[in-house]
Parts: structure tokens; sequence; C-alpha cells
């Protein structure tokens, strides 16, 4: 294993995991908002908003897809030493990294109708991200706002399972957005 | 500070707790279950909203907690000390300075900011849980979308009462899906579940946390001919005169003699230092508290 492996992750855990738990949250409540992360450095191509998301959210309990775009075997080091989560297939995974065009998206679990929860949440790389393009509309919005969401059917067609469905975050050097399932992207 | 970790949970139990808040947010007025954890204090007094506060609270927030509206109860100066010690947040009693409100069966009467976020304590989260005992079947009816059984719970109401008695956990509808039980606030707050702050929901010893995100539709259940109504004490507050505040009844004497206040403190102090007097009061001073 090398060195740099191991570097790279929170300074101060609790702390810094807080702050980007709360930027990752409001992301989550307010669908379309943009929120700078900072505190991880992981190796290339994750970036550093999808670095940070892993460390707060990730550990033992929550298996990982690595899309082809991201699986290195740098970045499954650096993930197993900072998280310990497992690598699976995307059928299991409770998270998934990578670029759009890399996610098989419809392979991931929606939830069940008695379990809408049991969903994956997709880590989308992102090569900009900004508040124009697809018109979005829902929860958390008030009236309607605007993000570079790399497609729009794929993201109605998910709407429309609700309340099963994929939640999103696209994530974009140290910049982070979210879109949960209940966004009406039109 | 103090020798626990940030905020006393462990980070693998916030971890949990955060991954459930998520999915709350995203699927809005579904409880998401979650393995609750023992706190330092029993079942009934806040375990679920405290899990969460422990979850979202950064050394950066302004903390208040408030119960039935008051400031200065037991349960409301126990939990505010618990973070103070073990997160070491700075904590307030006005509305406007905090950025983290734990509640006890209020929500404020001042309207919140989109920067505020609201943490409610929920005893029983199920709102169908006293017309069907079974997990099995009340999780059936959520998925299958089927309310009739609630709907019948109200018309019986009017059918004994003349009218929906139902005074407090009154039932809403969130974003067309899911019916919510929004915790023991008196049905006078439920217009105000639609808020610009984010709202999450923590049931420690039924194990289930919800949310309801910024700007979401939440409609209390009615009928056509029996609108929803939110009531309050036909009175004005008697120390503050407020006449738009929910309020407490008080039994003052033995003579039946009784006087009504803001059961929202902060909001009454506020408006008393602001000059307003009620029937009963006098006007504010500094030290009289």
């Amino acid at each position: 294993m090398q060195a740099h492996v191991l570097e790279g992750g929170f300074d101060n855990h609790a702390v810094d995991s807080s702050h980007a738990f709360r930027a990752v949250m409001t992301a989550m409540a307010r669908p379309g908002q943009i929120a700078t992360l900072q505190g991880a450095l992981p190796p290339a191509p994750l970036s550093k908003a999808a670095g940070v998301v892993l460390l707060t959210l990730c550990d033992p309990e929550t298996p990982i897809y690595l899309a082809p775009s991201h699986d290195s075997q740098q970045l499954r080091d650096w993930i197993t030493f900072h998280t310990g989560a497992p690598f699976v297939t995307a059928e299991a995974a409770i998270f998934a990294v990578g670029t759009w065009q890399d996610l098989p998206v419809s392979a991931f679990a929606i939830g069940t109708a008695e379990y809408p929860d049991r969903s994956a949440t997709l880590i989308v790389e992102c090569e900009s991200l900004s508040n124009t393009g697809a018109v979005l509309r829902g929860p958390g919005i008030k009236d309607q706002t605007a993000l570079s969401l790399p497609k729009t059917d794929a993201f109605q067609s998910n709407a429309a399972l609700f309340p099963l469905g994929l939640d999103f975050i696209f994530t974009c050097s140290d910049r982070l957005a979210a879109l949960p399932r209940t966004t009406r992207v039109g | 500070m103090s020798d626990y970790n940030f905020a006393y949970l462990d980070e693998q139990t916030k971890r949990m707790i955060r991954r459930a808040i998520l999915k709350g947010l995203a699927i809005p007025g579904y409880q998401v279950p979650f393995a609750s954890r023992e706190m330092p204090m029993p079942y009934g007094w806040g375990t679920g909203g405290v899990q969460v506060s422990a979850a979202i609270l950064t050394p950066d927030d302004t903390f208040k907690v408030i119960d039935q509206g008051a400031d200065d109860t037991t349960n409301a100066v126990s939990i505010r000390r618990f973070f103070q010690k073990t997160a070491g947040v700075a904590v307030t009693e006005a509305t406007t300075e905090a950025s983290v409100i734990q509640t006890r069966h209020r929500i404020p009467e001042q309207d919140l900011r989109d920067d505020q976020i609201l943490v409610y304590q929920v005893p029983i989260p199920e709102p169908l849980r006293f017309l069907e005992p079974s997990e099995v079947e009340t999780r059936k009816m959520h998925s299958l979308e089927e309310y009739g059984l609630m709907h019948v719970k109200l018309y019986e109401d009017i059918s004994q009462h003349g009218d929906i008695a139902t005074a407090y956990a009154y039932p809403v509808k969130v974003e067309g899906r899911y019916v919510m039980d929004p915790s023991p606030i008196p049905k006078f707050d439920n217009p105000k579940l639609e808020m610009a702050g984010i709202q999450l929901f923590g049931a420690g010893r039924e194990q289930r946390i919800y949310a309801i995100p910024p700007y979401t539709q939440v409609v209390s259940l009615d009928f056509d001919d029996y609108p929803f109504q939110p009531t309050k004490a036909d009175h004005a507050c008697d120390l503050c005169g407020a006449e738009d505040s929910y309020l407490d009844e008080l039994i003052v004497d033995d003579a039946g003699g009784r006087m009504f206040m803001c059961s929202d403190t902060d909001y009454c102090t506020s408006r008393r230092k602001n000059g307003h007097v009620g029937a009963q009061g006098v006007p504010f001073k500094e030290d009289a508290a």
C-alpha cells in the first residue's frame, strides 16, 4: 500500500464531517442549490466533493459501486482505508460513484413499496455544475430553480417512480448539488 | 470541552442517522427506520430528537430547545445543557438567533428563516397506530396509500362531537402521498408546517426518522363540508396581549381564577420587552424574571 493512500482524509473527523453533512443535507433538502465542500483530498479521478461525501456517509455498512470511470486500485485502496466500505455490483450498492455515461442507472435498487428508503444514492461526477439548464420544481424549491443536469428524461422517469426511485448527488471539483426523487424536472 | 466525542454519539452512529435523514428528506413524510441508540435520558424525554440533533449539529451552531413552547422547563434545560457540554455549541432562548431548534410539541410563533432547522421530538410516529396496532399492516397501508381508516376516524369525531375533535397530532398528508403524524403539536400549528426551514422528526423509542423539506406541500386532512380549522383559546394573552399566539391556560388560585398566556415564552417575552402589556400583565422589567 502506498503512503498517499493513507492521506487525504479529514483532519478532525467529528467536526469536519459535521460541517460536510450539513452541506449535503442542505443540498438534499434544497434541490439545485450548490454547496462548496472541503476537508478531503482523494486520489484522481475522484473529485474533492465526492471524496467528502464518501468520508461523511460511508462505512463498513454501506456497499459502494465504482463505475468503470472511477474503478482504479488506488481509489479502492483510499476508500477502503478511510471508510472500510465494501465494493459490490450495481444491484447491491447503497452508494455509487462515477460519471453519468458510466453509471448503469437502471441496475440500482430503487427501494420497495414498503421500504422506499432501501434505494441507492448515486454520486455523479460532472464536468461542470451551474444553475442553468433543466428547470426543477418540487419539495425544497421555492417556485423553481435550474441545474445543469447531464440528461433530463432519465430524471423525469426517476421522479415518476415516486415514492420509489434513486437520489442523486452531482459533484464537480469541490462543489455539489443534489436531486432527490421528488424533484420534477421539466 | 468534555471527554465525549463531539455531540456525544460515536461517528458510525451519526453516519447511520445521517443516511436516514437524507432518505427522509428525499421521501417527505415517509418514516425511515433507524437503529436508535440508548441515550443518557429516558425514552419519552426526547431521545429521538436528541439523536437527530447530535447528527446535524456543527460547532458553529446556536442551539435552542423548547418544551411546549417554553425554554425554561426541565426537559428543555437539560437537553440544552447536554449539547452545550457535549458539542460545545452556543445556546440561546431567542428564536431568531437560533440555527437549530429542538422542539417538543410546538412550532415557534416567529416564522422560521431558510437558514434555520427545526427538530421535533416524536413519541408515536405512526399516525395509523391507534387505528391499527400491527406494524406489518400499517406499513402495507402506507405502501398502498390506503388511508380510508384515518378519514373514518375523523368522521367518527364529527358524528360524536359535531366537529373534528382531534386537537393535537392532527394528521397531515405530505406532498400528496404520505399521511404523517406532525408529532403532538396543537392543530393551531399545522399551517406552519409549510415553512422555509428544514423540519426533521426523530422518534427514539419507535426508531423512526422522517422529514419535511422546505416549501413542501403539507395538507391537514379534512372534509369538504368540515374544513380543517386551526383552533386556539378564544382569548388574548394576559401577559403580553397577543391575540395571534397559541395560549396555555393556567389556574392561579383555589377560587377558579385563571389566566391565559402565550405557550411560546420567547414570543411573549419579546413582545413584553417591546412594551406590549396584557390584561393581567405588568410592564416588563429586565430583572423581573
